[in-house]
């Protein structure tokens, strides 16, 4: 642990002379290469996985691993039959739900950081703490409910459980970003005679709208990646792609480069929007805690 | 932390308007919190109430009210412990791993090198893939005792091949989950060491303190925040891990890999047994919550503390 300094200024290097220089030099390599070292080992699974979905099945499998071989695709349009309908049904819960999540949310959000009454902050920790409910401890009656309701594996009852499952995320990124937005111009709209509607729908939502979007990656991601409400409430009609990979639990997972080609479909998307929106990311996981 | 629905009154004090519908901000609030309110509230209550009852979806008709039987059920029976234990080796092994590992990441990554940008972004990988992805990935390609990537470094290495998931299946399924949030720990410290500025830590070195105290005095409070941050989403994150049991081990050997949220998912869907599905559900929303609030306010006097000091 002390080897490693927490940060590395321009000033490290200064008060000795040129063999001290060069031994900091040469730590600084071993430290880079010990990060690299780390990362790509956590990168490896999916390196490996990556690999194996443009193997033939013989190859993927093969003991020693096999590292260099000719890129097939084959496997792709294998794995399609089953990925399609699964694709369509986890964008149609993913979108759908964070669509129901921003309606709902947005409003509140809005009303939370522009008119906070004494008890904003009350309904803000309530929200979170709805985020303390294991799916478990709702997953019964939800199920015996959505039975008699018609409601399971259909598209409507995933949608709303993962807006439950993401509003308050975005009525907490929400919150966040809109007490950003400067109070001068609020009280500037209201000396103008703006409605409380005008102001949100003029002045708060424009303003608000790269928070919107860092925040609706999020809330994606999320919906996408749910599994419990997915394989408990759906089977067949509305499953999406989590239910259509626990196929490969058993049986199926003796195919491993059809496995991994359809679990390269199912985790690119989310990984490249993920990439893209890495800041957004962090300020989101941590609900707005960390900036 | 309450899950009672306590602030509902929040907005009464609004002076309704008698005539039609007016934006007003209170009115804005109130959807979303009616939504959270009944479809979180509402179904922990009814859990709360089919937990009293000996109910089977196979005999649906007789549903007797035992009272406290389920639960009575549930905690004297040593087998269950081991589910309660479980759940919390998982979580609590979970979250120090991630904390050491991401710490020491956010320490090398927080350092000018070449592809620092890069590794960064790629280093969030492990923790977008969806959970099920992850562990049928893990099962088949990396654990699988004949043809997984770890059993061939093993025997290069002139070992036995050893089959992970059946002799080490605990140790197996916290591998795989803390790959999958390490990532998480690691970029929420880095943000926090970002925000030390580089004049304090020069500061103290000119006054000869060592890299431990360093740490421990300067480091340390500035990451009191997102450790916080990490700790309280990654407890309610982990006692709720249902996704990697259910694709990897479905809980087994026996009931090795067995927590709470896979527990309850067989006692619902595998037995039918409702009443004893809720009770379960019910004490592990206690557990959660007691976890919550107690981790968070010992990581609040602890870094009261170092302030202090």
């Amino acid at each position: 642990m002390t080897t490693i300094q927490p940060n590395t200024g321009p000033t490290k290097a200064a008060p000795s002379g040129g063999q001290s220089k060069s031994r900091n030099q040469l730590r600084n390599t071993l430290l880079t290469i010990v990060t690299y070292i780390i990362a790509l080992s956590f990168l490896f699974p999916l390196i490996w996985m990556f690999m194996a979905a443009f193997k033939t099945e013989a190859q993927a499998i093969a003991s020693p691993p096999i590292f260099a071989f000719t890129p097939i695709l084959e496997n792709f349009s294998n794995a399609l039959s089953g990925y399609f309908p699964a694709l369509k049904n986890s964008l149609i819960a993913a979108v759908g739900s964070t669509i129901l999540a921003f309606i709902l949310g947005l409003p509140a959000a809005f009303a939370l950081a522009v008119y906070p009454t004494a008890r904003a902050q009350n309904v803000l920790t309530w929200m979170l703490s709805t985020k303390m409910m294991p799916a478990v401890g709702v997953i019964v009656p939800l199920f015996l409910l959505f039975r008699n309701l018609h409601l399971l594996d259909t598209l409507p009852g995933l949608i709303l459980m993962y807006t439950t499952m993401n509003l308050p995320l975005v009525v907490w990124m929400m919150h966040s970003y809109m007490t950003e937005i400067p109070f001068a111009i609020y009280e500037a709209a209201k000396v103008d005679g703006a409605s409380v509607a005008q102001e949100f729908f003029i002045i708060a939502l424009p303003l608000a709208m790269p928070g919107v979007a860092a925040t609706a990656l999020l809330a994606v991601i999320f919906a996408w990646n749910e599994v419990f409400f997915a394989v408990n409430l759906t089977s067949s009609d509305a499953a999406p792609l989590s239910v259509f990979i626990s196929s490969f639990k058993t049986g199926m997972g003796l195919f491993w480069a059809q496995m991994s080609a359809a679990a390269v479909l199912t985790v690119l998307p989310v990984l490249i929007f993920g990439w893209v929106a890495q800041r957004q990311l962090i300020r989101g996981l941590s609900f707005g805690a960390v900036k | 932390m309450t899950i009672a629905a306590r602030p509902t009154t929040t907005t009464a004090s609004q002076p309704a308007p008698k005539r039609g519908f007016k934006f007003t901000p209170g009115v804005m609030i109130w959807p979303a919190m009616l939504y959270l309110i009944l479809t979180t509230q509402v179904p922990f209550f009814m859990t709360v109430y089919y937990s009293f009852f000996k109910y089977n979806l196979v005999i649906p008709d007789d549903r007797p009210f035992i009272g406290f039987g389920n639960y009575v059920s549930l905690l004297t029976n040593p087998q269950n412990l081991l589910i309660v234990w479980n759940t919390i080796v998982l979580a609590g092994g979970t979250l120090i791993l991630t904390l050491l590992i991401g710490g020491i990441l956010a320490m090398l990554l927080n350092r000018e090198f070449a592809g620092r940008a890069l590794l960064r972004t790629l280093m969030i990988s492990s923790f977008l893939v969806m959970p099920i992805v992850t562990a049928v990935i893990w099962k088949n390609m990396l654990l699988n005792p004949v043809s997984g990537f770890f059993s061939w470094v093993l025997s290069s290495l002139g070992l036995q091949p050893v089959d992970w998931l059946a002799q080490f299946p605990m140790a197996s399924v916290i591998t795989m989950i803390t790959w999958e949030w390490t990532p998480f720990a690691a970029l929420i410290l880095l943000t926090g060491l970002q925000s030390l500025p580089d004049d304090q830590l020069e500061a103290a070195r000119l006054d000869g303190a060592s890299p431990l105290q360093e740490f421990q005095h300067i480091v340390m409070p500035h990451w009191a925040q997102a450790i916080q941050v990490v700790v309280l989403m990654e407890t309610i994150a982990l006692l709720q891990v249902y996704g990697e049991i259910y694709g990897s081990t479905s809980g087994g050997p026996g009931l090795a890999t067995t927590n709470l949220p896979y527990f309850i998912y067989q006692k619902a869907f595998a037995e039918y047994n409702i009443g004893l599905a809720s009770a379960a559900g019910v004490l592990t929303v206690i557990l959660t919550n007691i976890l919550a609030v107690y981790l968070l306010r010992m990581i609040s006097r602890t870094s009261a503390s170092n302030k202090g000091g």
